[in-house]
């Protein structure tokens, strides 16, 4: 193969590859909605989280509002984000087991506690460093106890 | 060649004779004296072996105190193996068992009608625990309530059936030793006791050979899910970027730096070492940044 070609070749290839890798970077709709989702979670939960744990120093404010985007998120009708389908089992990029949709009354009922464990925090968030340190543990626990069931381990 | 036969079957009935011979489960050391066990410290060490998570009834493992009625499902490659009820009942428990046949099966692996265990029961990690930590972990165990649920038989296909041929897992897999380092310092010591005789962190977080053995060249680098999916993480410093206040943190919370919350098997495993002094999840933290950097497959 002449040099000209041989390139030509490896820069097809190298485009072809590209172009294969970024349709599986592309992310379902989806799943792309219930991830931002959980990252606002966490930005949320890390605030609070921080001052909990020492690191950052204990803000009134910023934790109420903290605790109050918390419930918000939780309160949110998330129907849409979990659509049949979307599971690890059947696409790329999520780590939704399908027991969600095998167990969809397990699935709500952690929902719920989500949404009463957030309120509770929203509602006492305000009040001083070991009202917050008090119901971390709540809150974390849900999540943990939704982690345990319907998500993938990595 | 009927001389020839006659050799023939003796050779193979030798073969048999020392084979079973070799297989034969060890009996408990007649000459071991455990010093007076203290429930309350036993509790501490029944959490940081995790008998709960496994011995439980399904979905009751934060009960308090706990019922070790067995009956949870482990699926794997040789068969679906079936925790057994390990409560003080008198017959479908434990409760009439001596305390040399308890402490036999759990750090020897044996039972006390003398067959080895599926190494589905980590008595390999087991068998370095301390007297001490036996003597009260067996007093713990007898003040917890009885429960009539039989055992379920295990459900496992020929030739992992035979439960003799555990002798060759019990071989490939090698004697119960230490594999991570000794130190530096006493901490790192505790979290490997922690971590290794009575947490069996490796069970899930050490890839295992064809035939189940761990394989200790790549201790704790991360393996596929017990459970099919996903994989278990590495926590070599190869692979675990957190501090050790960070790891200590999430052992006790089970928040990461990032502030997601820890799934799967590790719900109940930080559940139980929540309950340790904060010095041993700092221990366990210093025994991981310890361990010699394996990286990830």
């Amino acid at each position: 193969m002449s040099r000209p070609l041989l390139t030509a070749a490896v820069v097809t290839g190298l485009i072809a590859t590209a172009a294969i890798a970024g349709s599986h970077a592309e992310t379902n709709p989806t799943v792309k909605a219930r991830q931002s989702h959980m990252q606002l979670n966490s930005f949320n939960l890390g605030k609070l989280g921080a001052m909990a744990q020492g690191e950052a120093e204990y803000d009134a404010e910023i934790a109420a509002a903290a605790a109050a985007n918390l419930a918000a998120l939780a309160a949110l009708d998330q129907t849409a984000y979990w659509e049949p389908g979307t599971d690890a089992g059947t696409i790329e990029g999520t780590r939704a087991l399908a027991v969600i949709w095998e167990n969809p009354e397990g699935f709500a009922k952690l929902q719920a506690d989500l949404a009463a464990a957030t309120a509770a925090m929203a509602a006492v968030a305000g009040d001083g460093l070991e009202a917050v340190q008090g119901q971390m543990g709540a809150v974390g626990g849900v999540c943990g106890a939704c982690h345990r069931e319907f998500r993938v381990r990595q | 060649m009927r001389r020839v036969l006659a050799g023939l079957v003796a050779g193979v009935a030798v073969l048999a004779a020392g084979g079973f011979a070799l297989t034969a489960p060890p009996a408990p050391d007649p000459a071991l004296v455990l010093p007076q066990g203290d429930a309350a410290a036993g509790a501490l060490v029944f959490a940081a072996a995790g008998c709960a998570a496994c011995h439980s009834a399904p979905g009751s493992d934060a009960a308090e105190p706990p019922v070790l009625a067995g009956g949870t499902a482990f699926a794997t490659a040789f068969g679906t193996f079936y925790a057994p009820n390990i409560s003080t009942h008198p017959d479908a428990g434990i409760g009439g068992w001596t305390g040399a046949e308890v402490l036999h099966a759990i750090r020897a692996g044996v039972s006390p009608g003398r067959s080895y265990y599926y190494p589905v029961f980590p008595s390999h990690a087991y068998a370095l625990m301390t007297d001490g930590d036996a003597a009260d972990l067996l007093a713990y165990l007898r003040t917890l309530p009885a429960d009539a649920t039989p055992s379920r038989p295990h459900d496992v296909s020929f030739p992992f059936s035979i439960r003799r041929s555990l002798a060759v897992w019990r071989w490939l897999n090698g004697p119960p030793r230490w594999t991570g380092p000794d130190g530096p310092g006493p901490e790192v010591l505790r979290g490997r006791y922690l971590a290794e005789a009575l947490g069996h962190c490796a069970e899930c977080h050490t890839p295992r050979g064809a035939l189940g053995h761990l394989d200790r060249d790549r201790w704790m680098a991360g393996a596929p899910a017990p459970s099919g999916d996903g994989r278990v993480p590495n926590l070599t410093p190869a692979a675990l970027a957190w501090s050790q206040e960070e790891v200590t943190r999430y052992l006790e919370s089970g928040f990461t730096p990032e502030f997601d919350v820890a799934g799967g098997e590790m719900v109940a495993v930080i559940a139980n070492l929540a309950k340790l002094p904060e010095a041993d999840r700092a221990a366990l933290a210093a025994y991981l940044a310890a361990l010699p950097p394996v990286k990830s497959d």
